[in-house]
């Protein structure tokens, strides 16, 4: 049964209508929030927790317990982080639901920052995102003038909210990276703990939530946790919107529930894959740092966070990359290896030798020009990065070298051979 | 990582226009009091583009006076941000080509070829006339709409070598065309209309 037109929630994904405060009104943002606003902190809280809302940032912590973290008396201001930097290769939804429903988001991040008792927001834009910023900004700017939020609003819950973009470093989605930035600094991720909730921003309390996890609370709390939760698999509820790169005849963004099969999103939003469903080589499902997964396991795969990690892949940020049988896999993935040698900030060794050393590594054997015995070697120092660094960009470039080893050893493999075979063919 | 300098021939000085001035103090307000080293990344950029898309080293001194910061840390900021620009670029275009595996996938490496053939074998120089630039950068967040280029404020979508002519051509002549999909798509919306929310599309049409 396919999600309903009823139960989506970025109504406005592709900009066919008015994304100011008149066309979002229109779709059911701000209608009535004050009575949302009622339902008090904690009983805001209570409703996102049991709607199963898992962040939509990629690790997919749930978003309710995470804002329970946040101090109740604390004489430090609390703040709410919405993070817009949607770097992550593949990742294509926050800038939607910016340029086409901020209001979504606006009325988000007053709830959300009402529940943690924040009287303050603020929203680091990646600096790509110029015309994003511009929408966000004047509906920002919209919202004032309506008296929605800032101080005296008719909410009754004094509420600044502030875009600040970032200008071009992946590492400041990691969140602590962020803050770093957002005070001024080079984004270096900082040791945790102390963790944000404890000291974030400027010191004080602090929540980083993605967009897509804070524009969908005004519609969670509106029509209920059950309504959420009913949608998707347990554990993994709700809607979910995807993104399809790559190798598919119609690439799209598209909300639809979690927990699909993924040959039916591919089917029935993207025309498919390109040349035939037998035409699959792999895909990455959840943005450039998650192992790519063969045709074989993705007959029958269904995209959650649950089953991914089955499959030691993850969703992320339901980043689906398609990758049809003309793709050359292994320069795929070393070109994600070098995304991530030039977006580590250097802090750590193993992560900002790691990431050159992989993508050196990769050039070569895309050429063919290795000792088998390198792959085992290879695999070796993807674990001596995983784990060993401040953040997890040290993962994020491991894990996408050990799902080519782990799928594709045989085409690395054959790469070599081939050479091997070239190389004596020329010395005879 | 990567290796970033200051241009060799800078200006002698730099000084925000009066706008940009006012702008530049309203947007320290937005911090907390004592917490203006915020808006090191707004100043930096408007400071670009006051000058040419480009950031000359007295701007960063400029910045660092205004917020109270060393000049070091702000050296910092310009050097580990890539969407500073520390040598001249294109009068008319500094071309950003996405060429992370998404728009790779779709045919990135050919539009590194064009510009490689149109504006300068190497990144980051200028073309014979000083009107156009280029570089590739890191995934710019428009993979549905694969392969890219952004220019200035704006993303060219769905491109294929011919379109990134007809994109540059456009440029050249002052003329730039509408932004967006290059074949007519809505957005990321599927090609040939959407899958879902037809209501509502037809509604905004």
């Amino acid at each position: 049964m396919a999600l309903q037109d009823q139960d989506r929630i970025f109504k406005n994904v592709y900009g066919f209508q008015d994304w100011r405060l008149a066309g979002a009104r229109a779709r059911g943002a701000w209608d009535n929030t004050k009575a949302l606003i009622d339902k008090g902190h904690d009983g805001i809280i209570a409703e996102v927790r049991n709607s199963g809302l898992r962040g939509r940032g990629g690790a997919g912590f749930p978003t309710g317990l995470k804002w329970s973290f946040m101090p109740k008396n604390d004489p430090r201001p609390s703040y709410l982080v919405i993070n817009a930097d949607e770097s992550e290769p593949g990742s294509c939804k926050d800038r939607e639901i910016m340029r086409h429903d901020p209001h979504l988001l606006v009325e988000g991040a007053l709830l959300a920052s009402f529940a943690m008792r924040a009287h303050a927001c603020y929203i680091y834009v990646r600096g790509e995102f110029i015309r994003e910023r511009e929408h966000l900004q004047a509906a920002i700017d919209e919202a004032y003038t309506a008296k929605l939020i800032g101080k005296n609003n008719i909410h009754g819950w004094d509420f600044d909210c502030i875009v600040h973009p970032g200008a071009g470093a992946y590492i400041c989605g990691e969140e602590t990276a962020l803050l770093e930035s957002l005070e001024g600094k080079k984004g270096m991720p900082r040791m945790k703990p102390p963790f944000p909730a404890n000291v974030g921003l400027y010191g004080a309390p602090t929540t980083v939530n993605n967009v897509e996890s804070i524009a969908v609370v005004g519609d969670i709390l509106r029509r209920g946790a059950v309504w959420f939760a009913g949608l998707g698999k347990p554990n993994n509820t709700g809607t979910k919107l995807f993104q399809i790169s790559g190798h598919v005849e119609k690439p799209c963004v598209v909300e639809e529930e979690m927990g699909i099969p993924l040959r039916e999103l591919l089917d029935r939003h993207a025309g498919g894959v390109r040349g035939g469903w037998d035409n699959l080589l792999a895909v990455i499902p959840g943005g450039s740092s998650m192992p790519c997964l063969p045709a074989t396991i993705c007959q029958d795969l269904t995209l959650d966070f649950d089953t991914l990690v089955k499959h030691k892949s993850g969703l992320g940020t339901a980043a689906i990359i398609v990758m049809d049988k003309s793709t050359d896999i292994i320069a795929a993935i070393r070109r994600i290896a070098y995304f991530y040698k030039h977006e580590s900030c250097g802090q750590c060794t193993p992560c900002r030798e790691g990431c050159g050393w992989m993508w050196r590594v990769l050039m070569r054997m895309e050429r063919g020009d290795a000792d088998k015995s390198e792959i085992d070697l290879l695999f070796d120092v993807t674990k001596q990065v995983e784990g060993h660094t401040i953040c997890a960009l040290g993962d994020a470039a491991a894990w996408p070298v050990q799902g080519l080893i782990r799928h594709f050893r045989g085409e690395i493999e054959a790469r070599i051979d081939k050479r091997q075979a070239a190389l004596r063919q020329a010395a005879e | 990582m990567s290796v970033r300098r200051l241009d060799p021939e800078q200006p002698a000085a730099f000084a925000f226009t009066p706008e940009n001035k006012a702008w530049a103090e309203a947007t320290m307000t937005k911090y907390p009091a004592g917490k203006q080293a915020s808006a090191v990344i707004p100043l930096l950029w408007r400071a670009q583009e006051q000058h040419a898309g480009w950031l000359p080293e007295p701007a960063i001194r400029l910045v660092a006076d205004m917020l109270g910061m060393a000049y070091i840390r702000v050296y910092e900021i310009a050097t580990f941000y890539t969407m500073f620009q520390l040598s001249p670029v294109g009068k008319k275009a500094h071309v950003w080509v996405c060429g992370t595996t998404p728009c790779m996938l779709r045919g990135a490496e050919a539009l590194v070829e064009v510009c490689k053939r149109r504006i300068h074998p190497e990144a980051h120089h200028l073309s014979k006339d000083g009107d156009f630039s280029w570089e590739e950068v890191e995934c710019l967040g428009v993979c549905a709409n694969a392969p890219m280029v952004q220019i200035g404020k704006d993303t060219y979508e769905d491109l294929t070598p011919e379109l990134l002519e007809k994109v540059l051509d456009g440029f050249a002549k002052g003329q730039p065309p509408k932004p967006g999909s290059q074949i007519g798509r809505q957005a990321s919306c599927p090609a040939g209309g959407p899958t879902t929310l037809k209501d509502y599309a037809k509604a905004g049409q």
